[in-house]
């Protein structure tokens, strides 16, 4: 049965944004290299998503420099957290009614 | 609202993989289990060592009676007043061999914890060295390190009763900290050790017994039950 609404976030649709969400949402501030090796994806592939989820206003970036080496460390915002949490709930609601 | 392809059997892999993710990210579950039961055994045979060096019943001992601490830097030379009056005898040797005793104990211990799990990580093609595991380690140590410290300074200020529960409550409080970053069943481990400690604080004769408990026989038992419920 399709619904009329589909409540699942067209952000998300990528794997890779959903795996840079799940990692942001049990994680407060995880740095790119981390993020990369967790994945296990390329750096541009990864710079792609986060960029994308950050126009969006659902990933924050810091920039800080660590000694003299640049270090980037992302986190989820308040509003990334309630979409990808509704997107699960959607998910979960859509697995439950084919049952 | 575009739709997006409705497709069941994406929806529940994607979810699968989301609770991996979580998982994964957030906690370092390569920790060997299994090295407990070594572990357990070192922390046994060091005990077994020990006693037998210095001749103490486990059944009544008195940290007090004994001078094991006048070999310590803070405690002057050999010279030193003795702590209990009529103790005529240098222990720097003695307090060396507990030294060395422990430390073997010590290392050994962390050898089999590290090359088991740096094992299992590659079984479960993990990183050892990684976000996860960082984080474990700090919240492991950091406890521990202020037990350790904490020990030396009633050593130093001469309240020696309470140092052996002390070693078993800040060991419990550390894995009960560490098990938010592993598998969960270590924080059983961890309230284990804390009870263990605090009965030690009002049975001190039987603490050489509780000890061996704690670090050796309850590792042990946690070894094996890791071991069948996850690593076999």
């Amino acid at each position: 049965m399709k619904e009329l609404i589909n409540p699942l976030n067209k952000a998300f649709e990528s794997r890779i944004r959903l795996g840079i969400m799940s990692v942001l949402m049990v994680n407060d501030w995880v740095e790119f290299t981390d993020m990369k090796e967790m994945l296990d994806i390329t750096d541009g592939n990864l710079a792609s998503h986060i960029t994308a989820l950050e126009k969006l206003g659902y990933v924050e970036v810091r920039k800080q420099f660590v000694g003299k080496k640049p270090n980037t460390t992302y986190g989820a915002t308040k509003a990334g957290k309630k979409a990808f949490n509704e997107h699960l709930d959607a998910l979960e609601k859509l697995l439950k009614n084919r049952e | 609202m575009e739709q997006i392809e409705d497709n069941p059997h994406r929806h529940l892999e994607d979810l699968q993989q989301i609770r991996t993710i979580m998982e994964r990210s957030s906690r370092f579950i390569s920790l060997s289990g299994f090295s407990g039961v070594f572990v357990g055994i070192f922390a046994l045979i060091g005990e077994y060592i020990a006693v037998q060096h210095f001749h103490v019943d486990p059944f009544n001992f008195d940290l007090n009676s004994y001078g094991v601490l006048h070999g310590l830097p803070f405690f002057g030379n050999e010279y030193a007043t003795p702590l209990v009056p009529g103790w005529h005898f240098s222990l720097k040797y003695d307090f060396t061999y507990f030294m060395v005793d422990a430390v073997i104990v010590l290392l050994l211990s962390l050898f089999a914890a590290t090359t088991m799990s740096w094992r299992r990580a590659r079984i479960n093609g993990d990183k050892v060295w990684n976000a996860a595991s960082k984080r474990l380690l700090a919240n492991l140590f950091i406890p521990l390190a202020a037990g350790g410290i904490f020990c030396i300074a009633m050593l130093y200020q001469h309240y020696v009763d309470l140092i052996i529960p002390a070693t078993l409550i800040f060991y419990g409080i550390a894995l009960f900290n560490a098990g938010k970053y592993t598998l969960n069943d270590i924080r059983f481990l961890g309230i284990i050790e804390i009870c263990l400690g605090l009965l030690c604080c009002f049975f001190t004769p039987i603490s050489l017994v509780l000890w061996g408990l704690g670090f050796g026989v309850m590792h042990i038992v946690y070894g094996i039950v890791m071991y069948y419920k996850y690593e076999r």
